[in-house]
């Protein structure tokens, strides 16, 4: 479904993202995860077109898209949520999503439409009258959630929509995000929340400071060494062995 | 857009055609005129602005462009007026979209789009001032010949009724963009770039599509001043003034609203008028009432006259809905 090909973003003299290479197979839910800085938001703007890779290539569905605009790979059915929300404030909770919807609806009423029943999927049914501005934080994640998935994509690239959730709220978005794929969406999804990537994700990327460090089943990538001194410094890993030794 | 929504249009459009039965007076009348073609001066920025967010601050460069097209062609040429008014409002869409191609495909929004028309309004009225085939600094005299087929009429009630019209059209054409996926789009694009682009949404079409419109119909108010009013210079054509009042009459009004511009350029142009009258001679005394105005709307009114009629029906509303009329 989508492949990106040894990608590297230059910003200047920065390296965001260095040879980077991934695979999301059609159907399947993929988890980015990384420290801070990583260069995660960065991987996420190159497949999603907000930048051109510097070098290296992004397959969608065997076709190369690196040098598409955002709305052209849009149209071919990549969506993204921000990490940092982006509302159309001015507008109420279902004219967001149906901007969304009508990416694939020309008519004003079937546009609405659609934007009801999505919006009611994700959770959002008594709010949708509102204004976008009245939202809490995690209803705006649920709309940045509702307008993605209004476009009716067949890869949603979700960057951190968990982050800012408390405990019951991450309880209650998993199974939507579950069914979301149950439906055939394929899900490539940035996520701090280690209790969401281990329970939906089949297939995890680590990525520290711009390279992809490992890869693999979620339970496996967390007992890597390499990806435990990333996110803990030099010789953590090390030492947690040892500490679990001793206990 | 269905019939319903366009009901409250033909019943205020009709209303307003009754007026010339009533007052026959030529001063009332002129005044009429004048504040219809800076309404529709006015609809054509609040296409732009209003929904798609990119605050011109030079409608003058279509509103010129029309008026000079409109004389220039039916006293150099030769052209039918009619065909002139056409062709008129064609060239102001054409000068939208290559400002719009140049400005938008360089990225350029918020003060720097604004200062880039600025100057492309300066820079026509300048051009027009010197060349020849403008008439310079003297401007252009349509000759007086008064026949419909020449778009003069003998009584002024017939130029009413058809600024009316267009005014009419130009609700008619808003009112649809709000119910439509472009509207839809326009308004995003205003609300969040980068999240409209994120949507699918080809912001640069999106915009091009608003500037076009929006220089259509403001050349096309051009158009209708330079007919009515026979004559044409660099500073009334492209003078900074008409790029104001273009921007006055929706924030008064109700920016992004469908009636806000003619709601904002009666209430602005009816209340200088009333001012004027009553204080006499004063000269500028208009334009004190436009500036606090302005100032009242701003600080109190900012969804404009239409929105505070809003507030004070649903009191309990949150700002950021009331876009909607």
């Amino acid at each position: 479904m989508l492949e990106v090909q040894n990608a590297t973003k230059r910003f200047g003299g920065l390296i965001a993202v260095n040879q980077a290479s991934l695979k999301a197979a059609a159907g399947s839910i993929t988890g980015l995860i990384g420290p801070n800085g990583a260069g995660k938001t960065t991987l996420f703007t190159l497949i999603s077109g907000f930048e051109r890779p510097t070098e290296g290539r992004v397959l969608f569905e065997g076709q190369d898209i690196s040098r598409d605009e955002p709305h052209i790979r849009a149209q071919r059915g990549i969506a993204r949520t921000f990490q940092i929300v982006q509302p159309f404030a001015g507008l109420s909770v279902v004219e967001n999503i149906a901007v969304g919807a009508h990416l694939r609806h020309a008519r004003r009423s079937d546009a609405m439409a659609r934007a009801q029943e999505v919006g009611r999927r994700v959770g959002l049914g008594p709010e949708l009258d509102k204004s976008a501005s009245s939202l809490t934080v995690a209803g705006r994640k649920r709309l940045e959630l509702a307008r993605a998935l209004a476009t009716e994509p067949k890869l949603l690239l979700l960057d951190e929509v968990l982050a800012g959730l408390n405990p019951s709220e991450i309880r209650d978005i998993i199974p939507v995000i579950r069914a979301i794929r149950d439906e055939g969406v394929t899900i490539l999804m940035i996520e701090h929340v280690m209790q969401a990537v281990m329970n939906l994700c089949e297939q995890v990327y680590v990525l520290a400071q711009g390279k992809i460090i490992a890869e693999g089943p979620p339970a496996e990538v967390c007992d890597d060494p390499t990806v435990i001194e990333a996110y803990l410094g030099a010789g953590a890993a090390e030492r947690l062995k040892r500490e679990k030794v001793h206990a | 857009m269905t019939l319903r929504d366009i009901i409250p249009i033909i019943l205020i459009v009709a209303l307003l055609a009754f007026l010339p039965v009533f007052v026959t007076a030529n001063t009332v009348l002129n005044f009429l005129v004048f504040t219809l073609i800076i309404a529709l001066t006015a609809q054509g920025w609040n296409i732009l602005a209003g929904f798609g967010g990119q605050f011109s601050f030079g409608h003058a460069a279509f509103f010129g462009t029309g008026a000079y097209a409109a004389a220039l062609l039916q006293v150099r040429l030769g052209i039918n007026p009619w065909v002139a008014f056409v062709i008129g409002a064609a060239a102001g869409a054409l000068v939208g979209w290559v400002i719009g191609y140049l400005s938008f495909r360089s990225g350029l929004r918020g003060s720097y789009f604004a200062l880039v028309t600025l100057a492309f309004a300066e820079v026509l009225r300048i051009l027009a001032n010197a060349a020849t085939f403008t008439g310079g600094a003297a401007g252009v005299l349509i000759k007086l010949d008064v026949r419909p087929e020449n778009f003069q009429f003998e009584s002024r009630a017939a130029f009413f009724w058809i600024a009316l019209a267009l005014v009419g059209a130009v609700l008619v054409l808003t009112r649809w963009i709000e119910r439509s996926r472009f509207g839809a789009q326009l308004v995003a694009v205003r609300e969040n770039e980068a999240a409209a682009k994120a949507l699918g949404v080809d912001t640069l079409r999106v915009k091009l599509g608003a500037i076009t419109l929006s220089g259509a119909v403001t050349a096309a108010a051009g158009c209708l001043y330079a007919q009515y009013f026979l004559y044409v210079d660099a500073n009334i054509a492209y003078g900074t003034w008409i790029s104001v009042e273009a921007i006055l009459a929706p924030i008064v009004g109700g920016i992004g609203t469908v009636f806000g511009p003619l709601v904002g350029a009666v209430a602005l142009h009816g209340l200088g008028e009333i001012t004027k009258l009553a204080a006499g001679s004063i000269p500028g005394i208009d334009l004190m009432v436009f500036g606090s105005l302005l100032v009242v709307a701003v600080a109190f009114a900012p969804d404009g006259i239409l929105g505070l009629l809003r507030r004070f029906r649903r009191p309990a509303q949150p700002t950021g809905a009331s876009r909607h009329a």
